[in-house]
């Protein structure tokens, strides 16, 4: 029996507000949360700001979509924890006896998790600019980059949600869920251009979809090299193309994937 | 009268483990069925079959008319669950922990937060309403998990060991609650591991050892099928015993049995009071004062010990069953 989607969206608000609460009554959570982009905003602007060179703009102003891109895409890792540990403590069990949608834990989660990511990027945001990241392009142009940085981080939930309803425990998806955020982000464009790759390695990185959706955000922020800095085919001509196009088909797969997994999550 | 939950030949298999083994259930409106095994046997596999959380290799049920396998979101509109560990969430306080599964029954806010109240009343938290859940003792959260189950007044009730880890008062506390509801109706399955607490709450009992069902009746059916009652009779010196003998002898049904150890004599009866009262004047004949007299009869747990060749888990802490001397 399906419910109409109106269902899934006023269970899967009941459930954000769940999972918001925690966050209002951890508040060391959140904290630490922000702590480590802050902390990379400033190493990454001190200590490597002066020390790689990507010719013809700021190397500074060339991190932050890197740092923005790949803090949002480890923030998925929580989307993994969070369900794990409501699977372990018998919570998803409670959801799956009531007779609530079946896509609104993963709604409600993934929901919660965008609102925590959005949060992370105001304050990233703030940081950088205080260190003297300029958005050198339009207003609407600015918001688009931010609108695409958070679709993608919502994408990369629905992946993360997957892994976390796969796993048998919370420490496993602890691992499961960001260790392959490893190669994937920094196998892009995120700290170096691809063009100092070697050969085999460029098209790799140029295609992967973390260099697609950093390498957007520049050209919304006006943060982008011109040339070679950018990689080279496709990839670097069409990246706001490319970056929608990676978000959606991800939440394509993953998002019923993950509401299969969900029907099946045998807890204990 | 109907059959509210019906369960055939349910399978369930993990890898080489048959958690269930062609389990049969019956149970009909407005009883408790108690589900009783030792760990393993299949309790809880049996409950999330029932409650739509788990789907099994082979079988089939209904609940309230309706099949399990087939339409198991009418089913969760119909039933509540407290399943073996209490399901609620720490951060919230016990308030939101029931409004949010009153949201989620589609109450709608305003009666969710009624029967949130409500609930939080009769379970005696209303105290603690407002506290996250993580402060609540073991008892306190018990109590909010079978309010949890509660919430949309199903007529059909699961609980899964609802009383393990209680102390003695919480749970006689949650015997009354669990009586309450019956009188008012609803059907339920309760798994437990505690004889007293089948014997004191349910109709009727199964017995269950490696998923399948090695007993079934009411509890006095159970304890009749081992035997009735036993005259039980300890004396304070090694001679007295062959006198003593022979008076059980003449008094039971069948040869009395001796513990030389614990100089105990016990015989099988017919009539408990009417054997007591005979042996008491043979003996005082006799010149014999014993140390200890008094009628047996045989508790759950023997009936236990008979059929599974174990012991039910830890019923040392379960309030003592009155009344099992006479
Ligand atoms: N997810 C699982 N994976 C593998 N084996 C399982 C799983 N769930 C249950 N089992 C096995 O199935 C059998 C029945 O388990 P079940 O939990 O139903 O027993 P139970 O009667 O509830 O026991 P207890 O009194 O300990 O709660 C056990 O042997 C158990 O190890
Ligand atoms: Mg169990």
């Amino acid at each position: 029996m399906s419910m109409s989607p109106l269902t899934a969206i006023s269970d899967g608000f009941v459930v954000a507000k769940r999972n918001l609460i925690k966050i209002k009554r951890i508040p060391d959570l959140i904290i630490f949360t922000l702590v480590q982009p802050i902390m990379f905003v400033l190493l990454f602007a001190y200590v490597f700001g002066g020390a790689i060179n990507v010719p013809g703009v700021n190397y500074r102003e060339y991190l932050m979509a890197g740092i923005f891109v790949q803090t949002v895409a480890f923030g998925s890792g929580l989307t993994a924890i969070g369900l794990a540990e409501d699977m372990q403590k018998g919570i998803i069990d409670r959801f799956r006896s009531l007779p609530m949608s079946r896509a609104a834990v993963l709604l409600g989660r993934t929901s919660s998790d965008l609102v925590n990511n959005a949060l992370v990027v105001l304050v990233m945001t703030l940081c950088g600019l205080l260190v003297g990241w300029r958005i050198r392009d339009g207003f609407v142009e600015a918001v688009a980059g931010f609108a695409l940085l958070l679709f993608f981080a919502y994408a990369m939930s629905w992946i993360a949600a997957t892994i976390g309803l796969s796993v048998r425990s919370v420490e496993v998806a602890q691992s499961a869920g960001l260790i392959w955020l490893f190669p994937l982000t920094f196998l892009s464009n995120a700290f170096i251009s691809t063009d100092t790759l070697p050969g085999w390695l460029q098209p790799i990185a140029d295609w992967n979809p973390v260099s697609s959706v950093i390498l957007a955000v520049r050209d919304l922020f006006g943060n982008a090299p011109a040339g070679a800095g950018r990689g080279s085919g496709f990839p670097a001509e069409h990246p706001i193309l490319l970056a929608v196009l990676w978000s959606v088909a991800i939440l394509v797969i993953f998002m019923p994937l993950a509401v299969n997994r969900y029907r099946r999550a045998a807890a204990r | 009268m109907t059959d509210t939950i019906v369960a055939r030949g349910l399978v369930k298999a993990y890898g080489d483990v048959r958690a269930l083994d062609g389990l049969d259930l019956t149970v009909p409106e407005g009883t408790v069925l108690g589900l009783l095994g030792p760990n393993g046997a299949g309790k809880t596999t049996t409950v999330r079959i029932l409650t739509t959380l788990l789907r099994p290799d082979a079988g089939s049920c209904t609940v309230a008319g309706v099949d399990v396998l087939r339409d198991p979101q009418r089913v969760r509109q119909l039933i509540g669950l407290s399943g073996q560990y209490a399901a609620v969430d720490e951060h919230l306080t016990g308030f939101e922990n029931l409004e949010m599964i009153g949201r989620l029954y589609h109450l709608g806010r305003r009666r969710a937060r009624e029967r949130a109240r409500e609930l939080l009343e009769r379970f005696n938290l209303s105290d603690a309403a407002d506290r996250p859940a993580k402060t609540y003792s073991g008892g306190m959260r018990r109590r909010l998990d079978l309010a949890g189950a509660l919430v949309a007044q199903p007529k059909v009730l699961f609980l899964d060991e609802p009383t393990t880890g209680l102390d003695p008062r919480s749970r006689l506390a949650m015997w009354e609650v669990i009586t309450e509801l019956v009188r008012e109706g609803t059907t339920l399955l309760l798994t437990t591991q505690y004889l007293e607490e089948a014997d004191q709450l349910a109709h009727d009992i199964v017995v269950i050892d490696h998923g399948r069902a090695i007993a079934h009746g009411t509890p006095d059916e159970l304890k009749r099928q081992i035997g009735g009652e036993r005259l039980e009779l300890t004396v304070g010196a090694q001679e007295e015993i062959t006198t003593v003998t022979a008076i059980l002898e003449a008094i039971g049904t069948d040869r009395p049995t001796v513990d030389e150890e614990t100089l105990r004599v016990t015989v099988p009866v017919t009539n408990g009071p009417t054997a007591l009262i005979e042996a008491v004047r043979k003996l005082d004949g006799a010149g014999i004062a014993p140390t200890d007299i008094g009628i047996r009869r045989p508790t759950l747990d023997d009936v236990f010990l008979q059929l599974t060749g174990h012991q039910a888990e830890d019923h040392s802490t379960a309030p003592q069953r009155e009344g099992a001397r006479a």
